[in-house]
């Protein structure tokens, strides 16, 4: 049975039989997220969205403060660093710059609805051909699992050991969903990678927002709701689970604003 | 009859244990090993039922670190 199985495995794996593969714009750099994070599964999208449009040599990506300040490790293209929520400033300046290179900035939850929302609302009302991918987690990750301004009402973080009390810290902000009133965005959308059906979804609209950025469109903003498995305590199996419980009641999946 | 089969190939030192595979796999083929770690301390993911693989990569798309390769042939 043994051998038979052996024989039966080697007749498979032939490069001509391969199905999937790590994208090879993804470097061997091991990835310093912790085992699960979602950054992992939205790095690989942006690394085969990329090598899909033949981009490589004319992508930028700008990256924040947080988990993937060290994006700049493991994905082959070329980076620049922000300060602290101003991507999109970054972003804008790079683009107008540069008009034939793809622009994208790369931000969390803390780095673009906490401290840089005025560059994001800005940078999306003037409608800079940049594409702003936001991977929220509801949570600081980075810095010990805080309260974020995305944080949902009665959850539990290292600064709210309570819950988040709406009196005290106001409201969940939806920062896409304001985004998606400006005139200056064209597409604004919410994804997940939870499940291998949302993340082949997830790389349809990432295709479509690089598109957007280098036919003139205007911002495109692709959140990604995600997890943060040792900020909220869980393992990387529960926290989908979670997400799926209580964040996507709040954050609902799909396309706030398309146009085509 | 032709069936189709698939294998997958895991790259054991990237792989960090996180067990979104083993959840995605529609055939349940995937395990993390019950004994053996990697370098870094992780009990890594492997073939338990490489019979019951149809190379549909579902563990692939989920997979964080990208250690996993799938490939798919008709035998």
């Amino acid at each position: 049975m043994e051998t038979i199985e052996k024989t039966d495995l080697s007749q498979i794996i032939k490069p001509e039989n391969l199905v999937y593969a790590k994208p090879e714009l993804m470097n061997d750099n091991p990835m310093h997220y912790c085992p699960g994070c979602s950054h992992g599964v939205i790095h690989k999208l942006i690394a085969e969205v990329v090598e899909e449009m033949g981009m490589a040599e004319k992508t930028i990506g700008v990256s924040p403060v947080g988990c993937a300040v060290f994006a700049y490790n493991y994905l082959d293209i070329d980076w620049e660093e922000a300060a602290h929520g101003r991507a999109p400033a970054v972003a804008t300046g790079i683009k107008r710059l540069n008009k034939d290179k793809m622009v994208f900035t790369y931000q969390g939850d803390g780095d673009l609805a906490a401290i840089g929302t005025a560059e994001t609302i800005h940078a999306a009302n003037r409608g800079e051909n940049i594409v702003i991918i936001f991977v929220n987690n509801a949570i600081y990750g980075m810095t010990g699992g805080q309260m974020s301004p995305t944080t949902l009402e009665g959850m539990k973080t290292s600064t709210c050991p309570h819950g988040r009390d709406i009196e005290l810290n106001g409201y969940p902000l939806k920062i896409s969903d304001l985004l998606a009133l400006l005139d200056g965005t064209c597409l604004v959308t919410r994804q997940s990678v939870h499940t291998p059906s949302a993340v082949k979804k997830a790389k349809r609209t990432l295709r479509k927002a690089f598109e957007n950025s280098m036919a003139g469109k205007g911002t495109s903003v692709v959140e990604f709701v995600s997890t943060c498995s040792s900020g909220w305590k869980q393992t990387p199996e529960q926290s989908n689970n979670w997400m799926v419980e209580h964040v996507f009641p709040s954050y609902p999946l799909g396309d706030l604003k398309n146009i085509d | 009859m032709a069936k189709i089969r698939g294998a997958v190939v895991v790259n054991t030192e990237r792989c960090k244990g996180c067990n979104l595979c083993v959840v995605a796999c529609p055939t349940q083929v995937l395990e993390l090993h019950p004994r053996e770690v990697n370098d870094k301390g992780y009990h890594y993911v492997y073939m338990k039922q490489p019979d019951a693989c149809i190379g549909c990569a579902s563990c692939g798309y989920v997979c964080p670190d990208g250690c996993l390769t799938i490939y798919k042939a008709k035998i």
